[in-house]
């Protein structure tokens, strides 16, 4: 007990000082891609307090509740979209044993508390009692429903090709070959559990929700000070968690020679998400019915239709059928 | 530990639901659905059953969210319920049907208790596997119970297509 709650504090702790350095990392990162320099001047060399100065400010930054709006849910709902982000790290195996609860149904876990974001969200936008606000939160609703399915699917792939829910036995079952590198399958999987990651965390092109030319910054546009703060920690968070996943699912998570497991780990996730973050600076955003076309469209028969080849293959590989 | 955790989360459910019944507001009504059925997904896995409490939240986190939209497009966002309710005979007609119901649940209890009742837990079918866990009742649905579940798949498939046309006709 005393032991689990130690880990989860380390952990936590550990996640918050990685998450608001990926803010660092990907602010350097689009800067490169704009030949800029990105952020510079708090901390030598290359401006590396940055990410500690943002939160500082924004923790003694007047916290505003808009006269009108509907004050707990308003109040209720940085917390709410933040705590799911967080519980997805609870089963998240880092090496062989470093990891707070290696459940057995770790995937399904990880799936199922990743939808609950959507609630706090909805919450923000609907509590705001802003037009923008609300707007935001209707397309939200659209989007990362219709967008929930194909990403489950895309998740069962290497549930098929390892045989588990547990997230550990599906690095285990990428000792030979990391999931990404099977034939035609893997790659094709990977690449739409990018698209579906990319989509489910709102990042441009698929960001309409938060459109800045059309809705300001979508449901957060009221928040300010500490709970904005809560916010942004909540979006990055559950972004590192998805490349988490992914890097687990695909990439071979803690396996890799010469280097420790965590880092291997942390590298990998790291490369997700600078993937996410390179298509998010290199595309404009696209429409509405043209982001849930691509969704039930394209990609949900797409996904079915893989996962169904991938269990045909499975079968046919371990002699089920003839 | 465990009884007291069932103690707490089945206060909260109750309370919960109380709140989604008597709160006027319909936002704030589903809010309380969402605490609810998390309540009654941590019942679930103090069962054991682990698959069903996260297949519940998977599932009802979508569904309450689109009920979310409609409860916005269809009523007034923000404002109470007033006037006179249009729907009142139904209203008469929730007691009986509720006390019918009660009297039902207390039967299925009670025969459960006595032993081989009518859907009670002994007669389910005894698998290998820890009932409620994912393996087992993967079992039971592509095993045992594969004609129910493809039915239900066509039921599904019906209620699809019944959308795409009455949507297509008001839109025309």
């Amino acid at each position: 007990m005393i032991r689990h709650v130690i880990t989860a504090f380390v952990l936590l702790n550990a996640i918050v000082l990685i998450v608001t350095y990926l803010t660092y990392v990907e602010r350097k990162f689009a800067a490169r891609m704009q030949s800029r320099i990105g952020p510079y001047r708090v901390g030598r060399p290359h401006g590396w307090l940055q990410p500690i100065a943002d939160a500082l400010k924004l923790l003694i930054k007047e916290d505003i509740v808009p006269a009108l709006a509907d004050r707990p849910v308003y109040n209720l709902a940085p917390i709410v979209f933040l705590i799911p982000s967080f519980l997805i790290f609870a089963t998240v195996p880092f090496a062989p044993g470093l990891g707070l609860a290696d459940l057995n149904i770790g995937l399904l876990f990880f799936l199922a508390v990743s939808s609950l974001e959507i609630v706090g969200l909805f919450m923000g936008g609907w509590g705001s009692n802003n037009k923008y606000a609300l707007l935001s939160a209707m397309r939200a609703v659209n989007q990362i429903i219709s967008y929930e399915v194909p990403f489950v699917l895309t998740a069962l792939i290497p549930v098929l090709l390892a045989g588990s829910l547990k997230l550990s036995l599906i690095v285990e079952a990428q000792r030979g070959l990391w999931f990404v590198a099977y034939p035609v399958i893997g790659q094709l999987a990977f690449v739409m559990f990018l698209l579906a990651t990319i989509a489910s965390e709102n990042r441009v092109p698929f960001d309409i929700l938060e459109a800045e030319s059309e809705l300001v910054a979508g449901f957060r546009v009221e928040y300010s000070g500490m709970k904005f703060a809560l916010i942004q920690l909540a979006e990055y968070t559950h972004m590192f968690g998805v490349s988490c996943l992914g890097a687990l699912l695909f990439l071979g998570g803690w396996l890799g020679p010469g280097l420790p497991g965590p880092v291997w780990f942390l590298l990998k996730a790291l490369f997700i998400f600078l993937l996410v973050t390179w298509v998010r600076w290199s595309f404009v955003r696209i429409r509405v019915d043209q982001i849930l076309g691509l969704s039930w469209k394209v990609l949900l028969p797409a996904t079915l239709a893989l996962l169904m080849a991938t269990g045909f293959w499975v079968a046919l590989r371990s002699g089920h059928v003839a | 530990m465990a009884l007291g955790v069932f103690l707490i989360v089945a206060i909260v459910a109750v309370a919960s639901a109380l709140a989604l019944v008597l709160r006027r507001n319909p936002i704030h009504g589903a809010l309380f659905l969402v605490v609810n059925l998390g309540c009654v997904a941590v019942l679930y896995l103090l069962l054991g059953a682990e698959f069903l409490a996260l297949a519940q939240v998977i599932i009802y986190a979508g569904a309450i969210m689109v009920l979310f939209v409609f409860a916005i497009m269809v009523l007034i966002p923000g404002k109470e319920e007033t006037g006179p309710d249009p729907l009142r005979s139904q209203r008469l007609m929730a007691v009986p049907l509720g006390l019918f119901l009660l009297l039902e649940i207390a039967l299925v209890l009670w025969g459960s208790r006595s032993g081989g009742g009518v859907g009670g837990a002994a007669s389910l079918p005894q698998v290998g596997v820890r009932a409620g866990g994912i393996e087992s009742v993967g079992r039971l649905l592509l095993g045992d119970y594969l004609f129910a579940f493809e039915v239900t798949s066509i039921l599904l498939l019906a209620a699809l297509v019944g959308v795409l046309t009455l949507a297509k006709r008001k839109s025309e």
